[in-house]
């Protein structure tokens, strides 16, 4: 019988397909699509511990390969999502990840308690509730006039080290591509006593209108996303897989079932599909079926036959 | 997917694409199309022109690389649908125009089957298209090309006015109804990436909250618009 199951920081996935934060919303518009329960996860839109009405101006422009998004965290902030989109989360399968974004370490703190007690209250219903955290560290840190927290690894440390304290949910943390090391960053994750680290989040880009002679993004830079980027990623996921002994959530640019592939033998315990749902609306539903019969072809039991062996 | 069956230049830079199939659909709603494999990345959105028993046509413009891949295709080859998607326009009653600049009559032929013979005001840079497959459904259709068809007409006498076209006409006729009771009711574009409501790409800041084109709009109360914030791009 052969498995596409996985397991990170104790939690069982269905499969390692998880739609990535901010390409899924919280999963209902595609549940109109397809069976979203036969995913192995869902991390939800980045939230804030504020409603966020997000960036002006264009939010998004294509590139070769990819894409560019600049929609700035738009979010209807933590309680709302607790309020509201988990009452949709209770009726659904998939490994529920909160992820939380912040400007400063007091949001991020905040954001965790009241992800955290919440959770903690409805399993004592015997409800279904977030069952991961995942930490975006891309954000600005508004203290450091706004270069993102997840770029030096001492500034990092400390937005996770005061997370870990208020949450007993699994904690993973969202790397940047844009750290100045992504190695040593997973590896202060893992020391600061992360369950996983998942990358790679957007790369930092830009496109200019010569036209009008200026960015074509009010923010200047946007994050670069899509297939252009996956041979970085996978890379730094391969790298990273081979540091830490922490779970690693592999992303970027995945728009295969052999995409997926490749992440876990380059060390992925699950993957992350992000700028493909849009190629694909069906995405999660097409990939699953590719995996099972790339394990087919191959005669794979079990990923774990095939996870980390580059 | 489906089949094309016709897919014609009706004036510069302008095709009308016929697909084959049968389809359901409200007034003002729009189909995200996809013709290629990878690339370009995203689909792309286009409002419905016109739905027959046995065919959807859409009307679009050749705007970029996507656009530009949908005219090259011809009779028989292959497209991919997503949808109906989007609100459209909600059922009004009453004396209803509809206004139309450019690209933007797009979703107007399909809206004026739909109503009891509305006016509509077109207006056009150039070159006028499609007009006469209007003029069935239409109490009046006034065109103008080149020149500001918002001078020429009296919006007072409507209870409903359905407008497409660029952001500065709607605005325009936002404002000019601002202190009337004449419901304005406006059709937007913006880029998408999904098209279904999860990504936030395409945000229009409203009075009370940001909406979605494409899953709360793409049709807007006019007055509840914050105009500022779209003209300002």
């Amino acid at each position: 019988m052969r498995s596409l199951a996985c397991n990170v920081a104790g939690i069982h996935f269905n499969n390692p397909i998880v739609m990535a934060s901010g390409t899924f919303g919280f999963g209902k518009e595609y549940a109109k699509l397809y069976d979203i329960n036969r995913l192995g996860g869902i991390s939800c839109k980045g939230l804030t511990l504020h409603p966020r009405t997000g960036n002006t101006g264009a939010r998004v422009f294509e590139t070769s390969g990819g894409m560019l998004n600049s929609v700035g965290l738009e979010n209807p902030g933590v309680d709302a999502f607790l309020n509201e989109e988990m009452l949709y989360w209770e009726t659904i399968e998939p490994v529920k990840i909160a992820n939380l974004g912040g400007s400063n370490i007091e949001e991020y703190v905040l954001g965790a308690l009241k992800i955290t007690s919440d959770a903690e209250e409805r399993r004592k219903q015997n409800r279904k509730a977030v069952d991961m955290i995942e930490l975006n560290i891309s954000c600005p840190n508004v203290k450091e006039g706004g270069i993102a927290f997840g770029v030096k690894t001492n500034i990092a440390r400390e937005v996770i080290r005061e997370v870990r304290q208020v949450t007993s949910l699994p904690l993973a943390v969202k790397l940047s591509p844009n750290a100045e090391n992504i190695v040593d960053m997973s590896v202060m994750c893992q020391e600061e006593g992360a369950e996983c680290v998942s990358l790679v989040n957007t790369f930092s880009a830009m496109k200019i209108d010569i036209y009008q002679r200026k960015s074509v993004f009010n923010n200047m830079y946007a994050g670069l996303s899509g297939p252009a980027i996956k041979p970085i990623a996978l890379r730094m996921v391969h790298q990273v897989a081979k540091e830490v002994t922490i779970p690693v959530m592999g992303m970027g640019g995945i728009a295969s079932a052999s995409d997926v592939i490749e992440f876990i033998m380059a060390g992925a315990s699950v993957v992350q599909i992000g700028t493909y749902n849009f190629m694909n609306l069906r995405a999660g539903e097409e990939l699953i079926a590719g995996i099972q019969s790339f394990m087919e072809l191959e005669n794979i039991n079990s990923l774990d036959e095939i996870r980390g062996i580059i | 997917m489906h089949t094309i069956v016709s897919n014609e230049c009706i004036s510069e830079g302008i095709y009308l694409m016929t697909v084959e199939g049968r389809f359901t659909a409200r007034m003002g709603q729009f189909y995200m199309l996809r013709s290629w494999n990878q690339a370009p990345l995203l689909s792309r959105p286009i409002s419905i022109c016109n739905i027959e028993p046995d065919c959807i046509q859409f009307l679009y413009k050749v705007a970029g690389e996507g656009t530009r891949m949908f005219a090259a295709l011809r009779a028989g080859d292959q497209i991919q649908l997503e949808g109906p998607l989007g609100n459209g326009f909600p059922e009004v009653t009453g004396r209803t125009a509809l206004i139309g600049g450019g690209i933007g009559i797009a979703p107007l032929l399909y809206t004026a089957k739909q109503l009891d013979k509305p006016d509509i005001y077109l207006g056009f840079r150039g070159q006028s298209y499609l007009t006469e497959a209007y003029e069935p459904y239409a109490n009046e259709v006034y065109v103008k090309v080149n020149g500001n068809l918002l001078e020429d007409l009296d919006l007072s006498k409507y209870d409903n006015v359905l407008v497409c076209g660029p952001l500065g006409m709607m605005k325009a006729v936002a404002i000019m109804m601002e202190h009337t009771d004449t419901k304005v009711y406006v059709s937007f574009e913006k880029r998408m990436a999904c098209g279904i409501g999860a990504c936030y790409v395409c945000s229009v800041m409203n009075k009370d909250r940001n909406k979605k084109v494409c899953s709360d709009g793409p049709v807007f109360l006019a007055k509840e618009v914050e105009w500022h914030a779209e003209l300002s791009l």
